[in-house]
């Protein structure tokens, strides 16, 4: 399977509450909270570091979780943020895209 | 609950502030009859500052930020502010009159990712709407400025404050904005201005206008619904709190002051002497402000409309006090149910007996009865 690639749009507001992460699109003004798990992955989609390795490295380290089923809940994540242009996917590195975004 | 009232709740809960309104500058290109500003530039906040008050305001956990005036673009360094909130992920709305937006100014708000733009226009006839702008062109100006803006795909919205001597107009706005395809939102509120000149009141529009919008179905939607005789106020009504100002909102004007709300010129803090969040958390402003429960309101605590009314504290501030009425809200709450509030039978109870009541005090002089006066006050 080809490697994903993800980086968090240009064209969203965000910001971390009370532990949850909340982001908006700027697009069509869709409202998110995403949990522990989804802020860990949202804060390390920096574009340059492949999903199946931020799973392996941070989310089943961090959540004691099995791989595979991280794995399932992050393609989930990431296609339904993808439509709604929240996140950036691609097979191949996005450098440029989340570079000058501040997570806070 | 919504996830957006969820998350306001959750502010609430926390004590953080969701929503800041910063006005960038008091200057501006328009001179509105009925506009609360002193246009002169009184020392604003640099470039610098701003941006460090943004990078504050981040790291206190704003989300939704309004970036207003004065005429936002009356500043050179309007759109490295805007470009640092946007880094910072702020949900940035602008506030405009748009006068200044063409092609390239549209599509960099575009780029930048700005959630709303809202733009004032006051009649869809130049001869009212540049009459109350009292600037010639300004309606054609400003009319541009949203075809451009839509046609990068902003999302606008049309503010339309009511007066006087615009209120026979308001459908022909309703028009406008249907023709151009944005929002519409009308204000009938005119607020005194920051000095405590209360003269732009007298372009409020009158009662009986106001009647004919909270009964306009287009306006408000189930008129029965709206406007339906207040219920009795619960226990959650009485502990609760009039608005988000002070709570999850605050405002910064362009000379670093913090207020409560625009609306509401409490000095609170300011940011080039203290840290935001040191205002936010510790200002006994803001924290006075917060102790306000309805049960706290000496006369709205006992009004029909106490779970329902609209009333602004910050208006009520202006009118001398924070935890006294706001007319204007009486006023709507008066017409939008034909029911006066407690504050307007109280001010009626006062003119049915003679105004000044004379009897001869035997053995006491004017000042033996100022000084027993003045011992009841204090008493």
């Amino acid at each position: 399977m080809a490697e994903k690639y993800i980086a968090r749009s240009k064209a969203i507001a965000a910001r971390m509450l009370g532990g949850e992460m909340m982001v908006m699109s700027a697009a069509d003004s869709t409202f998110f909270t995403l949990n522990d798990v989804a802020s860990a992955i949202w804060q390390a989609a920096d574009g340059r570091t492949p999903l199946s390795e931020i799973v392996a490295g941070k989310i089943c380290r961090e959540f004691e979780v099995d791989r595979e089923r991280a794995q399932r809940g992050a393609d989930r994540f990431v296609d339904e943020l993808s439509q709604h242009g929240i996140l950036l996917v691609s097979d191949q590195p996005l450098i440029d895209s989340s570079g000058s975004l501040e997570s806070r | 609950m919504s996830l957006l009232a969820d998350m306001n709740q959750k502010a609430l809960d926390l004590g953080l502030p969701l929503s800041v309104h910063l006005d960038i500058t008091y200057r501006c290109n328009e001179r509105c009859v009925h506009c609360y500003l002193d246009h002169d530039d009184h020392g604003e906040m640099t470039t610098a500052e701003i941006i460090d008050v943004l990078e504050q305001l981040a790291d206190a956990g704003v989300f939704f930020l309004s970036l207003s005036g004065g005429e936002v673009l009356m500043r050179q360094d309007f759109f490295e502010i805007v470009e640092r909130a946007r880094q910072l992920l702020f949900n940035v709305k602008v506030k405009t009159n748009g006068v200044m937006i063409r092609e390239k100014e549209a599509a960099r708000l575009r780029q930048l990712g700005v959630e709303q733009i809202q733009i004032s226009v006051y009649s869809h006839r130049p001869e009212v709407h540049d009459a109350i702008t009292k600037l010639p062109g300004s309606l054609k100006r400003t009319i541009r400025a949203i075809r451009f803006l839509k046609s990068h795909g902003l999302k606008v919205s049309i503010a339309n404050v009511l007066m006087a001597g615009n209120f026979s107009d308001q459908q022909g706005v309703i028009a406008l904005a249907r023709e151009l395809g944005v929002a519409y939102t009308l204000d009938p509120t005119i607020t005194p201005k920051m000095d405590g000149d209360t003269s732009i009141l007298a372009l409020r529009i009158p009662g009986s206008d106001l009647k004919q919008i909270f009964h306009n179905q287009e306006l408000v939607g189930n008129v029965e619904e709206f406007c339906a005789p207040p219920l009795a106020p619960g226990e959650d009504v009485m502990d609760g709190f009039p608005c988000s100002a002070g709570h999850t909102a605050c405002y910064i004007s362009p000379y670093g002051d913090v207020f409560p709300c625009v609306q509401f010129p409490l000095p609170s803090g300011n940011v080039r002497r203290q840290k935001f969040l040191d205002i936010w958390r510790h200002s006994p402003q803001l924290n006075e402000v917060r102790s306000i429960r309805a049960r706290d309101l000496p006369t709205c605590s006992t009004c029909a409309h106490v779970g329902t009314c609209t009333r602004c504290p910050g208006l009520a501030y202006l009118e001398g006090n924070m935890r006294g009425p706001s007319t204007a809200d009486c006023e709507k709450s008066f017409q939008r149910t034909g029911i006066p509030s407690a504050n307007m039978l109280r001010r009626a109870a006062a003119y049915t007996g003679p105004l000044i009541q004379i009897q001869a005090l035997e053995n006491s002089s004017p000042i033996a009865l100022f000084q027993s006066e003045a011992s009841l006050l204090t008493a």
